[in-house]
């Protein structure tokens, strides 16, 4: 490891130019300085290479969804799409709502109540994303005749999973419930998601 | 490198010399897969699914990079440029069926290769690295098979990449971000079809270069052989060009047959009927099932039902992915000296046993969901890692193996009803 600046021959006192040689170096220091710099404009440099990875602004823009729901009777459900996936618009029946409400909440894998997944005073309007938790089928039970499962509210054919009249998850390998997206009820018959 | 009695390269013609002396890239040829690679005399066909594993990918990579010459990564026509190639493009439909039976060949000849090196005992010493890297190709040729199936943009497609990226989710915390991070959006849409086209364009060449790495260190030690015993001298070894070349000959041949069959026989046999219908995100079908190589793998997946501390997705998704995880540290599960299955009676058996477990896990996998399938898909399950993690362990100290040939030459004579080296010459 000769290098230029090491123009003392092995062995020999480096006395008369250095009084001491320090350790590390000042070359050392400049050394690490520099590579180190170079390190952290590489890691800048990484940075947007993951972050282009994410949704970009047109994926996000999209992100809101109105709906109206004047025209769904009760006992009915609509699927629409709320960015780009589906979501399920649900007017539940007064049975349904009773049977949601007399479920024991501790028993539930993931415990909610039907008053938390809805609005207040809005309990009929159960408003939901058709995605299982699972890994991503959308569930029946939203269209006209589909197989709504042993629990009355969403059944998923992939694996299994059978949801409650709340779409909670009662069954199979589903780990938590349908997921309700943020929304709010900007008059009595209509509803913006997102 | 290699053995002390290698032939070495002497090129005759000037051109040659000079190119020699300048870049030695002949040389390297000739001595990693010519005269200049000395390999036991005894393989049997199962060695040549190596080199038929390397004619699937550059298969592949020849009609993949056509393909791309007409195809459209965006989800508003992806599906359409599909059809447009299998309808109007000049022989676009043979370029298309050769792609996708094409993958199926190239897994079906890896897991042949992958089921030679566990009979053979090719994963252990000094071939770890080998194996190592094996393993490393298989993962990332899964990746890739994955994401090209999402590329025609039908139902199976768009629900195979929810269920797939799903397995993400899974990961507790941080999970729905990172699935959101990898699709670009909160579903499957042109974000991902876009980067699923890019790096399925990109992976094939990494498999390439792991693939220089795996025969780089292969021929280091030098090639295994059906007895397992190590090379004791010259007469052990013929050059591989071009005995096995040859060899390796007769193998393209019925390969391309089989390959050739389902091109213009059957194209459809090993696809799905609704990956001929567009994505619609709106509509799951009735059946979700992965191409057929994947399907032990996904029963594995779905043979958890019931929480035990962890979620049972999560539990899922790690049991998967720990099924090949597992194969990493084969090499040091099986703490046997003996190779060759051929001489291990009590290894034998079970690698039977393993073998019908991996096709019942198969079967499950595509089946569907009931009671006595998931019952069944779990006991396989179960199996498949007892067999890695309690039963070889166990029969490589309690098994008592049979005597070994004193060498490769000996095994070979002996099968002869020869003798000796002289009767050897006599017969060659």
């Amino acid at each position: 490891m000769a290098t230029v600046d090491d123009m003392v021959p092995p062995g020999e006192d480096p006395a008369p130019y250095h009084e001491h040689v320090d350790d590390p170096r000042r070359r050392d220091f400049i050394n690490i300085a520099a590579v180190s710099f170079a390190g952290v404009g590489a890691v800048a440099i990484v940075l947007p290479l993951i972050n282009q990875m994410n949704p970009s602004a047109d994926v996000l823009a999209a992100s809101t969804t109105e709906v109206d729901v004047s025209k769904i009777a009760s006992g009915q459900a609509i699927k629409t799409s709320f960015r780009k996936q589906p979501l399920f618009v649900r007017n539940l029946t007064p049975k349904e709502i009773a049977e949601a409400n007399a479920v024991d909440v501790g028993s539930l894998r993931d415990p909610q109540t039907l008053a938390e997944r809805t609005k207040p005073g809005k309990e009929n309007w159960l408003i939901t994303l058709g995605v299982c938790t699972h890994l991503g089928c959308v569930p029946l039970g939203a269209g006209e005749g589909e197989n709504k499962g042993p629990f009355g509210g969403y059944f998923c054919p992939c694996h299994g999973s059978a949801y409650d009249t709340a779409a909670r998850i009662r069954q199979g390998p589903a780990p938590k419930n349908l997921v309700v997206p943020d929304y709010n009820f900007t008059s009595d018959t209509t509803v913006l998601v997102g | 490198m290699s053995f002390p009695w290698a032939k070495h390269y002497e090129p005759k013609q000037p051109l040659m010399r000079w190119l020699d002396e300048k870049l030695p890239l002949p040389r390297l040829v000739y001595n990693a897969v010519g005269a200049g690679y000395p390999v036991p005399r005894n393989l049997n066909y199962f060695w040549n699914f190596g080199v038929l594993a390397g004619l699937a990918l550059a298969v592949q990579i020849i009609t993949g990079v056509t393909l791309a010459m007409h195809y459209a990564a965006n989800a508003g026509v992806a599906f359409s440029s599909v059809e447009s190639i299998m309808r109007d493009v000049n022989a676009g439909w043979f370029l298309r069926y050769a792609h996708a039976n094409g993958a199926s060949m190239f897994l079906l000849v890896v897991y042949i290769h992958i089921g030679r090196g566990l009979y053979y005992g090719s994963y252990k010493a000094p071939r770890e690295m080998v194996w190592l890297l094996g393993v490393v190709i298989f993962l990332l040729m899964m990746a890739t098979a994955f994401m090209g199936y999402v590329l025609p943009w039908g139902q199976m497609s768009f629900w195979g990449a929810q269920v797939i990226t799903g397995f993400f989710s899974a990961i507790p915390v941080v999970g729905e971000t990172i699935r959101v991070w990898l699709l670009g959006g909160f579903a499957p849409d042109n974000a991902a079809l876009n980067r699923f086209f890019s790096l399925h364009y990109l992976l094939p060449f990494v498999i390439a270069g792991v693939i220089i790495l795996h025969i780089w260190a292969l021929h280091i030690p030098g090639s295994n052989n059906p007895t397992g015993v190590d090379v004791k001298g010259e007469q052990d070894t013929v050059p591989f060009h071009p005995y096995y070349t040859a060899k390796d000959g007769v193998g393209v041949g019925v390969f391309m047959l089989v390959f050739a069959a389902l091109i213009f026989f059957s194209p459809n046999l090993l696809g799905h009927p609704d990956n001929y219908i567009e994505a619609n995100p709106l509509s799951t079908p009735a059946h979700i099932v992965p191409e057929w190589y994947f399907l032990p793998f996904y029963a594995i997946l779905k043979s958890f039902t019931a929480d035990f501390i962890l979620p049972a997705k999560l539990w899922g998704v790690l049991a998967m992915f720990g099924s090949i995880l597992l194969l990493f540290f084969l090499p040091w599960l099986d703490s046997s000296p003996v190779r060759s299955a051929n001489y291990r009676p009590k290894y034998r058996l079970f690698l039977g046993v393993l073998l019908l477990d991996v096709l019942v896990l198969g079967y499950v996998g595509g089946a569907e969901a009931n009671a006595r399938n998931v019952i069944l898909g779990q006991i396989a399950s179960a199996y498949y890692f007892a067999h890695f993690l309690i039963i070889l362990p166990w029969v490589a100290r309690s098994e008592r193996p049979r005597p070994l040939p004193n060498s490769i030459t000996e095994a070979v004579l002996a099968k002869h009803g020869g003798t000796s080296l002289a009767h050897s010459a006599v017969t060659a």
